[in-house]
């Protein structure tokens, strides 16, 4: 009897390790988090293959929604936006943290995410890639749009973008001296906030050019000059500065708003053991360098910026001083159903004359 | 025995067009308005109800979209009929042989890019940094950059330039079909060219113009690409609202209910168009 089991056992191992060795990982994260050279690195390490889909925080979402969390077998969304999907729609699965090597996260971040990914007193997420949002400006032509709300002035009247997504709200928000995270859990009082906005949004409405969608998009405007301000990511940002000095990023007056893309399993991902795999091998601070050189966002792994090129350093540290670090807003988690009123909100602004 | 061989032969060629219509369309539309027709309560808790639909009522936001959506269709639609007519008739009538097929082929050609490209090609157009305004000002017209992209006229631009191609292809059929010997009896009669075109012409094209109008219509309505890219921050269309109901604002509920409500909204549109055209259905995708 013992024999059978063992040999049973044998087999299994026997014809199962291949197999989970030989694993697709199917990624589901932003452009630049999965650089071709750590793809290749990976394979040839690890024997996985991978296959990558970008996409945007929404997008993913609403992908392993129409799967039930299928599809994919790693994920990388913002941590504020865990919470709120896996309440309402069950698409991810906790972390088993015992196959994670802790020791190569920032432990104050790894505790950070770990706090606002908690939902029924599991762990769904793990931070990988951070940055900001702010403006980007070209300082030759509107050197004097210092925060959000300098967007609307008259002086780059026709020449600014920005996106009709939440951070606009939260960040002209906080321009206007309100606090949409501290109202975050009072529903009365945020729709409060985000009629203010809408007002000032709506008047502004005449000096913006349009409403950018994606980071291309926004990179042209830019370029050509036909945007000389605009509220994009510090990347976006860093990236033209290399090829047009005046263009740079600005963190606002009231503070850059501060995201964290996170990694999370997929509810019925088929290849856990790849993503963990994925998660310990892009975390070596090797690996992690070589994902801020491509993507130009900084990553949550210990020593991960030591092999960063000096030009990324330097424009990090000259749109960052110590105080405006400090000031920082990081987005808390989402509460589910807050999107519904800004929701309305953006639709009610795209249809303002 | 060979009624039921020819039976069998009957169901299997009806099987593609049957599994097509079930699986690709009613199926999905049944999934859609069961979606359409519950209403959140609260996390994952739902209950069935209207409350989607009369949301689209209640809310100005969602049938002011709706209604500028299919003016704006209606427009784009009568400007496509006013272009594509002339050209039509040039190509049906007044050319033969060689000449015809190279005109008809050079309608088409740019439908041999995805629709993405076009719409990119416009971009580059009409952009501030663009050729169009690059153009005026190196001959003196303008003096400074002028942005003609992002308003209604440069969708408007887009729509026209989308479509056209599903206006002319049904019109030269039609015009194609009509007997030149009826235009020169219309001439000995006495007939002036405006009431030939009248009398003979139009009334001979008209299920050609119907089917013409109708899907250019519908492709207009439907469209999403060429709005959203050219028409910037005012580019409020009807397919655009419900992309964002279903994918940033997580609301599938309500994106099925607007989605149904196209559905319904854009039938009754032609509808409406074949009674006050006097056409039917069926003549005119009979005749064409």
């Amino acid at each position: 009897m013992n024999t059978t089991i063992t040999t049973s056992l044998f087999f299994a191992t026997a014809l199962t390790a291949p197999i989970a060795q030989a694993d697709t990982l199917r990624l589901l994260t932003w452009g630049g988090y999965a650089p071709e050279e750590v793809i290749a690195k990976f394979e040839a390490e690890t024997g996985h293959t991978v296959e990558v889909t970008t996409s945007n925080n929404e997008e993913m979402i609403a992908k392993l929604r129409a799967t039930n969390g299928g599809g994919f077998d790693l994920a990388q969304p913002s941590q504020d936006r865990i919470t709120s999907a896996q309440e309402e729609f069950g698409i991810y699965k906790p972390i088993d943290m015992s196959k994670v090597n802790a020791e190569l996260f920032i432990p104050s971040m790894l505790d950070a995410t770990a706090g606002n990914t908690t939902f029924d007193g599991e762990v769904y997420g793990l931070p990988h890639v951070w940055g900001t949002s702010g403006l980007v400006v070209n300082t030759a032509q509107a050197g004097d749009v210092q925060d959000y709300t300098d967007l609307c002035d008259a002086s780059v009247a026709g020449k600014v973008s920005y996106r009709l997504k939440r951070p606009t709200l939260i960040g002209f928000a906080y321009s206007m001296g309100l606090d949409p995270f501290a109202a975050y859990n009072d529903t009365a009082k945020y729709q409060d906030i985000l009629n203010q906005v809408e007002a000032k949004l709506t008047d502004c409405k005449p000096n913006v050019k349009t409403y950018w969608g994606g980071g291309d998009e926004i990179k042209n405007l830019l370029r050509s000059g036909e945007v000389v301000a605009s509220m994009a990511w510090d990347t976006g940002g860093w990236q033209l500065n290399a090829d047009n000095p005046d263009i740079t990023f600005v963190a606002p007056a009231s503070g850059a708003l501060g995201w964290i893309d996170t990694f999370v399993l997929p509810a019925r991902g088929r290849a856990d053991d790849a993503a963990y795999d994925w998660i310990n091998f892009v975390m070596r601070p090797d690996i992690a360098a070589m994902i801020t050189n491509t993507a130009g966002n900084f990553t949550a792994a210990v020593d991960g910026d030591a092999g960063v090129s000096a030009d990324l350093k330097a424009r990090y540290q000259g749109s960052f001083d110590q105080s405006a670090i400090d000031n920082i807003k990081w987005y808390p988690p989402v509460p589910a159903g807050l999107e519904t009123l800004e929701g309305a909100t953006l639709d009610r602004i795209n249809a303002a004359n | 025995m060979r009624s039921d061989t020819s039976k069998l032969g009957f169901y299997l060629l009806l099987a593609p067009i049957l599994l097509w219509l079930v699986v690709l369309i009613i199926l999905p539309h049944i999934g859609l308005f069961m979606v359409s027709i519950s209403e959140k309560i609260g996390p994952r808790e739902f209950e069935t109800g209207f409350g989607n639909y009369a949301t689209f009522f209640g809310e100005p936001l969602y049938w002011r979209t709706f209604a500028r959506t299919a003016i704006m269709s209606i427009l784009a639609t009568a400007l496509t009929l006013i272009l594509g007519f002339p050209i039509a008739y040039y190509i049906a009538k007044l050319t033969r042989g060689r000449t015809k097929t190279t005109l008809f082929l050079m309608c088409m050609i740019p439908f041999w890019v995805s629709e993405l490209v076009r719409t990119f090609g416009w971009m580059i157009l009409l952009r501030e940094t663009g050729v169009i305004s690059n153009a005026l000002q190196s001959l003196g017209l303008v003096s400074g950059p002028v942005e003609l992209l992002y308003n209604d006229a440069a969708i408007m631009v887009g729509l026209v330039y989308t479509s056209i191609l599903f206006m002319v292809v049904p019109l030269v059929t039609t015009l194609d079909s009509l007997d030149d010997s009826l235009i020169e009896a219309g001439y000995d009669l006495g007939g002036t060219s405006t009431s030939i075109m009248r009398e003979i012409v139009i009334p001979h094209a008209m299920p050609g113009i119907v089917s013409g109008c109708i899907v250019v219509f519908m492709l207009s309505l439907g469209n999403y690409l060429t709005p959203i890219l050219l028409g910037g921050k005012d580019s409020l269309w009807f397919t655009g609202m419900i992309y964002t109901q279903f994918i940033t604002r997580f609301n599938w509920e309500l994106g099925s209910a607007l989605g149904f409500l196209l559905l319904a909204l854009s039938s009754a549109i032609v509808f409406l168009g074949l009674k006050l055209s006097k056409q039917s259905l069926s003549d005119t995708m009979g005749r064409t």
